[in-house]
């Protein structure tokens, strides 16, 4: 699987193009590109271009004039407690959607893989995947919805008349708005279980890659499962468990509708992340200035999370040719 | 790096390998500790499955008998109150065809993109495609709050505010980056002498690109076209700060506002989270083979 880039390549000399020139110059094939990037300007760099702009004036929206402010937005942002409250909570956020779910994912995808689909059989463990991955497929917004239900407050809520149930007292816990701590518990168990089905496909499709005579000839070796889990799958599969924490990194940095729907950023902004302080800002704050220097930051941070990630994948590559 | 197409050729053979040592291991009685250990994923598959369990107990109950019963409970009788509300009062059908609206021309055009893209970098091999590819993933890294107010300023001097097509557009460019990385690379790899004997029988490159190319990459178009289309079904933040009138809204929008008024009665709530979970489990279970294969496909670019 790891093999096509080196094939591709060998094959042909550096930059020919792949169908043979006759008639034709290369050039032409950039007239492939006009709708690509004339939408790619319209719809992703023009907005780019404005915000980066924007965040060095002041400016009501609407007709109103714009202001420079030079670095008067930038220096505001980093004193700026509520932002830094909402970074702060960018990294509950990656422990809720890249590092639980991946760690999980691992333990369930062998369990899975090793466990329920040789020795009980391979329809059990794809329905049993087929169940983790249900919550990936729902719109967020959904299951957002479906949570706020199970934690309305009082003794209107699911949980809540549960834990009552259990516990013999009347539980009346305000999960969602009572204190920053439920909040933000309630949003990462929703995170997490929205995440957790997508490591677990991919890292189960990763050790069906793994050759099977290296387990039986760590089993001769006397190996236990934990071991052989160590010494063979875990570096098989790194590519995939690379992919996975890139991916949902990204999407922990852009998170938006768990915290929208949920909480609305409360009790008192304690559960705000950097998209919906921006997304809030742009809509009833007064300086829209301010609100494309925060969202002006976060693409900053994605930009140079995804560039550190693919610089360390690329020095990976090398390595292992 | 493996690539979609790859992947689905692969799946037969590599399957049949790991036939064999089930076979060989199923001979040996399982254990206790395996059993502990099954039941513990069935567990946890439950856990996982719960929620929706509940909203599928407590969706078919009356207002008087959600009341009077624990949400753990049956619903006494089978009672179609909340859902109907939700039906006629929110416009579902309305949301639900925007929805497929929206998703299904997103799902056309941007592959649609992504192909035009992938030939000029993957087949035309133009100078600085690294580049370019990386340029294109912009679209799929860059937060969306950084689109919505400029887009939202462009859009409504276009006059396109509430209306589909300001979403299709956005969604067309952000999806066909994707498109655009995972193509480029499995048109990289696509067989030289194919490509030589259309130029031989004297096809342009349009023609070689429309009559050869696409049908031979047509398993891996779909794949895209199908994680395209949940994708744009699920998005929120960009169709919340476009689509305002009630006539535009999309299924999850119609769920958010309902769940945003204060007098919603709960039965309705329930029934309306229930149905508009319907839709994607429906095509869950149509293209549940398909995904599986495109999400780990996807994933070792």
């Amino acid at each position: 699987m790891t093999t096509t880039p080196t094939r591709r390549r060998s094959t042909s000399p550096a930059d020919a193009a792949r169908i043979p020139q006759r008639g034709g110059h290369k050039w032409g094939y950039w007239l492939y590109f006009i709708p690509g990037l004339l939408l790619m300007a319209a719809i992703i760099f023009y907005p780019i271009v404005r915000n980066v702009r924007l965040s060095f004036f002041h400016w009501r929206g609407g007709r109103a004039e714009e202001q420079f402010a030079g670095l008067d937005n930038w220096t505001a942002l980093f004193q700026d407690h509520e932002f830094l409250q909402s970074f702060q909570n960018i990294f509950l956020v990656i422990i809720a959607m890249v590092i639980v779910p991946t760690l999980l994912g691992l333990v369930i995808a062998a369990l899975l893989f090793d466990v329920v689909g040789r020795r009980f059989g391979g329809k059990l463990s794809s329905f049993l995947r087929a169940t983790y991955y249900i919550p990936q497929i729902l719109p967020i917004a959904v299951a957002g919805v479906l949570f706020g239900w199970l934690l309305k407050p009082n003794s209107d809520g699911v949980v809540n008349q549960f834990l009552s149930a259990i516990t013999g007292d009347d539980v009346t816990i305000n999960w969602l708005g009572g204190s920053y701590g439920t909040a933000m518990a309630s949003v990462m168990v929703l995170m997490i279980w929205i995440q957790i089905g997508y490591p677990i496909v991919i890292f189960m499709a990763a050790l069906q890659r793994v050759d099977p005579e290296l387990y039986e000839a760590s089993e001769l070796d006397g190996a236990n499962w934990f071991e052989r889990f160590r010494a063979i799958t875990l570096p098989m599969i790194r590519p995939e468990v690379f992919v996975v924490s890139l991916t949902t990194t990204i999407a922990a940095l852009k998170v938006f509708a768990p915290v929208f729907i949920l909480t609305q950023g409360g009790p008192n902004k304690s559960t705000y992340v950097p998209s919906f302080y921006a997304y809030n800002e742009f809509i009833n704050g007064q300086d829209k200035g301010y609100a494309a220097t925060i969202a002006t930051a976060v693409t900053v941070v994605v930009f140079i999370v995804a560039v550190i990630f693919i610089r360390v994948q690329n020095r990976a590559e090398r390595k292992d040719a | 790096m493996t690539d979609l197409a790859q992947a689905s050729a692969d799946r037969k053979p590599r399957r049949k390998a790991s036939a064999d040592p089930t076979s060989r291991n199923k001979a040996r009685p399982r254990t206790p500790a395996e059993w502990i250990l099954m039941i513990l994923a069935v567990v946890g598959a439950l856990v996982i499955i719960f929620p929706v369990l509940l909203l599928l107990m407590n969706a078919f109950k009356s207002p008087a008998d959600y009341a009077n019963s624990s949400p753990l409970d049956f619903p006494e009788s089978l009672d179609f109150t909340g859902i109907q509300t939700f039906w006629e009062e929110q416009n579902f059908p309305r949301a639900l065809w925007n929805s497929i609206f929206i998703s299904t021309l997103v799902a056309v055009f941007a592959v649609i993109l992504s192909v035009l893209n992938s030939f000029a970098i993957g087949i035309g091999r133009v100078k600085g495609r690294t580049w370019i590819v990386l340029l294109f993933l912009m679209a799929n890294l860059v937060p969306q709050e950084m689109l919505f107010d400029p887009l939202f300023q462009l859009y409504d001097d276009l006059g396109l505010l509430s209306n589909p097509w300001s979403v299709i557009i956005t969604f067309t460019v952000i999806q066909a980056a994707f498109g655009t990385y995972l193509l480029s690379s499995l048109l990289g790899t696509f067989p030289k002498e194919i490509l030589e004997a259309a130029a031989m029988d004297g096809a342009t490159r349009w023609r070689s690109l429309r009559s050869v190319i696409v049908p031979i990459i047509k398993p891996t178009l779909s794949v895209l076209m199908v994680f395209f289309f949940i994708w744009t079904w699920n998005e929120f933040l960009l169709p919340l700060a476009f689509l305002n009138s009630p006539d535009s809204l999309t299924v999850p929008l119609v769920l958010e506002q309902l769940n945003g008024e204060r007098q919603t009665d709960t039965t309705t709530l329930v029934a309306g989270t229930l149905i508009s979970i319907i839709p994607t489990i429906i095509f869950f279970l149509i293209f549940q083979r398909t995904l599986t294969r495109g999400i780990t496909a996807g994933a070792v670019k």
